[in-house]
Formats: structure tokens, sequence, C-alpha cells
């Protein structure tokens, strides 16, 4: 079975570019011109030393003894929380920075949630001295002071996203405007496996490094390439997919995406869509979309900024319903015990986004001599105000 | 025959097409405000139907989006409203939306319900060209549905024959690549492009939308194109109190 994306831009019935004429040149030239940049030796060369000498890659892969020997199997955490910024999201931004550069892009757009990418496109433009306006929702740049303040200082404008919920949806609309306001001289950074094609495979790309690395960490500390599970959590799902992509053709190895149930799939407040959505297009793809019978798009909530998004990506839709991953759900409070206890028990506070993905640990049965990796998304600095709420610290 | 298609063959002078949000102000008001349009002078409608998500949209219609949803407009109660439409107005009439509650609708469903009050025509700014050719357009001819394509100052020209062979109605200018409610600002690049799309003689006529607001933007639009169409000036209009008895007066305002 084929899982990546074909010449016409779909996953399946999946992707594809539905976005208004004034997107299209933009779309048009990057569709035209990104296998080219990034198959170039010159791009790998700058791409490979900038993820060693300033994200910091390789990113460890862990053997957690102490949650290996409570779930009994042999899990591996995936460090991605160590680089730069602390998340896996730098790891698209370098990559597209250069292809703007390649295009000749003077003008950085990105939109953010908890911001996470906002933080790292910022950084990347900062690198590159090229000007970045983030947006982001009203309501999301009251809830994360310390990364609009992160952004700021390296030179970002962030822009308040007002329409609609406020917050990552709409912020994506403002960016999807702007874009379309700028038609020449702006290049959007899109942050997850969304948008129009050729945003879903080229962030896939630029994410694969995740598990084109846990490949061989994992082929010198166990002997063997291929674990027995893979988990990673999952909102529009660019660690996931990073994580999943050099697997997929194994078809032996689980690959297990975790969604945020929010407090409850039928609770009205949640963020799991491939439970609640339906097939439908937002900003720019075909693929499930949590939405009215009416088509109009619902807002999702979960506790993690970073996970309320009410799409997916087209490539996890088509995962999804061939059965290549199995989709499940993690609730807020199930989360959020997670993340306490990989702090206790391995020193390693975990962004709350990547506490979905530990808590589903629990739900599941091991033979001893199994072994998983789970994505580490990111760290959990960003997220301490609500570890302190939450647990009265 | 289809509506638009004998309007502008029937032509005499530059025409003047009116956007507004179905079910905004109120739920109710959508033929009243058509009706009004159709007696002050409006040549053709352009009726949006609001989406949560308005890609291609400023904060004015975005906000009219919004209220109609807010106010309980879907497509089905929509076309329940428009059951009455060829009862009170005879001008042509199009319905301008994003894909996806179209989609959920199901297009076929959707272009055949269009066909059955009397709809002549669609603007879907969000569904490419492939997509509309492979899937959908034996819907909109079966149902003699017109589908309109938007063209901006980027648009190629092989894409814009391309776009003049799919079109059966008219071809959608925008004066610039932005989205809806910026003001016009013709500058010689913009002449350019508008002359240069006269001058490839294309086989359906033109609008020109986006930025028109005002008498003078009104008449230079119509130097290049067959007519132009009005939104964001008009969704203002329709914030004020005692709308209804203005809409003469801004239709003579634009028309002049």
């Amino acid at each position: 079975m084929n899982y990546q994306v074909d010449e016409k831009g779909y996953y399946g019935v999946f992707g594809g570019a539905y976005i208004p004429e004034m997107l299209y040149p933009n779309i048009k030239e990057l569709r035209e011109k990104y296998l080219e940049f990034i198959e170039d030796p010159k791009f790998q060369e700058e791409y490979v030393m900038l993820l060693k000498d300033y994200v910091g890659r390789p990113s460890p892969l862990f053997l957690a003894e102490r949650l290996s020997k409570k779930y009994g199997a042999k899990i591996y955490l995936k460090r991605e929380d160590l680089n730069h910024t602390g998340a896996h999201k730098i790891n698209n931004t370098v990559g597209q920075i250069l292809v703007a550069e390649r295009l000749g892009k003077k003008r950085i757009i990105a939109e953010t949630g908890a911001g996470q990418h906002g933080v790292a496109t910022a950084t990347v433009c900062a690198l590159k001295g090229l000007e970045c306006i983030v947006y982001m929702g009203a309501v999301d740049i009251e809830r994360q002071a310390p990364n609009v303040a992160r952004m700021k200082m390296m030179g970002a404008t962030v822009i308040p996203a007002t329409s609609g919920s406020q917050t990552l949806k709409d912020a994506t609309n403002e960016a999807l405007r702007d874009w379309i306001n700028h038609p020449t001289d702006t290049h959007y950074i899109l942050g997850s496996v969304v948008g129009p094609h050729p945003y879903p495979d080229m962030v896939a790309r630029f994410q694969s490094i995740i598990s084109e690395e846990t490949k061989w960490q994992l082929q010198e500390k166990t002997g063997k390439s291929t674990p027995d599970y893979v988990l990673a959590c999952v909102g529009g799902g660019s660690n996931a997919m990073g994580m999943f992509y050099h697997f997929l053709n194994d078809e032996d190895v689980k690959l297990i995406a975790v969604e945020a149930a929010g407090k409850g799939v039928d609770s009205g407040e949640s963020a799991a869509t491939t439970l609640l959505g339906k097939e439908g297009v937002l900003h720019g793809s075909r693929s499930l979309v949590m939405q009215t019978e009416d088509g109009q798009v619902v807002e999702p909530y979960s506790i993690s900024a970073g996970l309320d998004y009410p799409g997916i990506g087209p490539q996890h839709a088509h995962l999804f319903t061939s059965r290549r991953a199995l989709y499940v759900s993690i609730t807020d409070d199930e989360a959020m015990q997670a993340g306490m206890e990989l702090s206790k028990l391995e020193g390693i506070i975990p962004a709350i986004e990547t506490a979905h993905a530990l808590a589903y640990l629990d739900k599941m049965k091991f033979k001893e001599d199994d072994v998983v990796v789970v994505c580490l998304s990111g760290r959990g600095d960003k997220d301490l105000d609500t570890y302190m709420k939450y647990f009265g610290l | 025959m289809n509506r638009i298609n004998q309007l502008f063959e029937q032509k005499k002078q530059s025409l003047l097409s009116i956007y507004f949000t179905a079910g905004y102000p109120d739920l109710n008001s959508t033929l009243d405000i058509a009706e009004a349009l159709e007696k002050a002078g409006a040549d053709f409608l352009e009726i949006g139907i609001p989406y949560s998500d308005p890609l291609a949209d400023g904060p004015v219609i975005q906000h009219s989006s919004l209220t109609a949803i807010n106010n309980g407009m879907t497509i089905k109660v929509l076309f329940e409203q428009l059951k009455e439409l060829r009862s009170r107005v005879t001008i042509p009439v199009l319905l301008m939306g994003y894909f996806n509650p179209l989609l959920q609708y199901g297009v076929e469903h959707f272009c055949s319900s269009c066909k059955e009050v009397g709809v002549d025509g669609m603007i879907i700014p969000d569904l490419p060209m492939y997509e509309y050719e492979d899937l959908y357009e034996e819907y909109f001819s079966l149902n003699e549905i017109r589908n309109v394509f938007l063209i901006t100052p980027q648009t190629s020209d092989e894409r814009i024959h391309k776009i003049d062979e799919l079109s059966n109605g008219f071809i959608y200018l925008l004066s610039s690549s932005s989205t809806t409610g910026k003001d016009l600002n013709v500058s010689d690049q913009t002449e350019n492009y508008f002359s240069r799309i006269k001058n490839m003689q294309l086989k359906n006529p033109t609008m020109i939308g986006f930025g028109i607001s005002d008498h003078t933007s009104f008449a230079k639009a119509s130097e290049y194109a067959d007519g132009a169409i009005v939104g964001t000036a008009f969704v203002k209009l329709l914030e004020k109190d005692g709308f209804m008895e203005q809409i003469p007066e801004f239709i003579k305002g634009l028309k002049g």
C-alpha cells in the first residue's frame, strides 16, 4: 500500500489544494520547487549542518528504565524536547526557512497555537535576518505570555487573531489571509502536516528526521532497527508524522496516534478528530474535520493548546481510514497524570501534548521484550502554569 | 436560457452586481434585501452562504457570516427561503459559498436544489479547477448552474485561457490579490492588468470585484470590464438602522 502523496497531491481521497485563486501562484511555485530544493546537495548540506550545530541533533533515544519497569516493556523516549526551542517544531522551520531563502522571499509569516511553532519560526527568522510576523489567537496570547515574549525578543511581530474563537484555527485563517494580501514577497511557514499540497508532504519530510534517527539509534541499542510499537500525540499531526514516516512500510511496526479527548469524547469539549470528525475541507485540504451537520467548523477543546485543532493532516486521515495506524484518545486528566508520572519516574517534565502519548501506555498490554518508542515531542516548561494550577503546586 | 447569459447578451450599459450574506442582519432578511436591490436597479445578485472560516474575506464579511450563522442560517434554511425567490426577484442570482458546507450538503444535491429554486450560478472561491472539472462539472452542467472562477493580477495567461474554456457565465476579475473589503487602489499596474485581460478577447464576459465601493471605482472598473461587483460596501450599509430605505440611494450612488 502507498502511504505517501501521489502526483496530484492526494493521499487516497485526502489532501489536494482547496485554495482561492489568490493563493494559487504561491502554492504552484512551492509545489514545483520544493522537491528540487530539498534534494539539492547544497540544501541538504546546510540543513544537516543547522540541525546538528544549531538545533542539537541527533536528539537522543533514551531507554526510560523506571517507566519500562512500570509498564513491562522496553520503552524508549525520542527526545525532541532537547532540541533548541524545546520541541520538534524547529525541524520544520529550519527546513522551510531554507526553502523561503531559495524562493527569494523576504517576509515570513506563521500561525501558532501554544506558541511553539511561532517561537521556532521567530528563531530561524532571526538566524537568517528575515522579517517575521506570527499570527496567534488573542486568547492564546493571554495564555502563553512567555512564548509571546520569546518571539518578540527574537524580533518577530506577534499579531493577535481576533476572529472566531481566537485560537489556532483562527490564527491559521489570519495567516492565510495575510498571504492572500501579500502575494509576491512572502513565504508562509505552516507549522503542521496540514494545509494545501505540498505542505503536508513538505512538513512530513522535514519532520521525518525523527524516525530516520530512531531507526539507526534502535539498531545500535537493540540490534534491530524496528520497534514493536511507536506512539505519538496528534493535533495537526507533525510530530506523529515525523515519528511514523520511516516505519510506514514496516507493516509489523504498530503505529499509535494519540488524540486529545479533552473532557471526554462525548462531552462536547474534545479534540478527537478521527472520532468526532467527518470528511471535509479545512485550511486548503480535504481531510477529517470536526464540524456541524451544516459544514461549519466547530471549536475543539483540549487542555493542551497544541492539540486543540479541529482537523488532522490528510496523510493521517489516510493512515486512519486505511487502518495503517491506530488512532486513540486520552482525556485531560489522564494526560496530566501521565505528565506528573514521567516527571517523577524519569526526571523529565513533558509538554502536555506529549503527555497524551505517554498516558496511552497505561491502556496497552505488553510482552516483556516489546520495544516501544514514544516521541517526546516537547518539554513542559511552557506548561508549568497549567501543571501548577491543576496539581495545586 | 440561463438568466446570466441572457443578461450579458442583452447588456446595454455597465452591470452592477451586489453581494450580501444570507441571513444577515436577520435570518429572514435575505429575500427582502434581494427584492429591494432589484427594485433599486441592481443588475444581478450574489447571495453569500455564511461559513465559519471564510478565508478570502475581510472583517466586514467575516462579521456578517458569523452573525448569520448565529441567526440560524444554514444551506437547508437558505433553500427553504429561496423557494419564494422567483416569485419576488427576476434578475439573475448566484450563490457564493466556501466548499465545505457544499460538500456536506452534497454537491450534486446542491446543484439540483439551485435549479429547483431558480439560482443561476455559483462562486466557490476554494474549489480548484482540477477538482471542479474532474469531480463536479457534470452536476453543474446538468442543472445549468454557471460556475464562476476568479482571476487575480498574478494569474498566468495560460491559466486564464483554461478558466475561460471552463467558464460559461462570466469571469470574476479581482482588482488585486487581497481579501474582501480593501480599497481599490488603481495604479498603472492595475490598469495594465485590466488592459491585458481586456485585450485577451476572452469568450466570457468579465466583472471586476474587490475594492469597488463608490461611483468612481465602479466607473473605473466599467472601462475595462462588463461591470463591477460590490460586496463589503453594501454589507456595511446593512449594519445601519433603517438600511432598507437607504438601498435605492446606495445603488443610485454607485451607478451615478
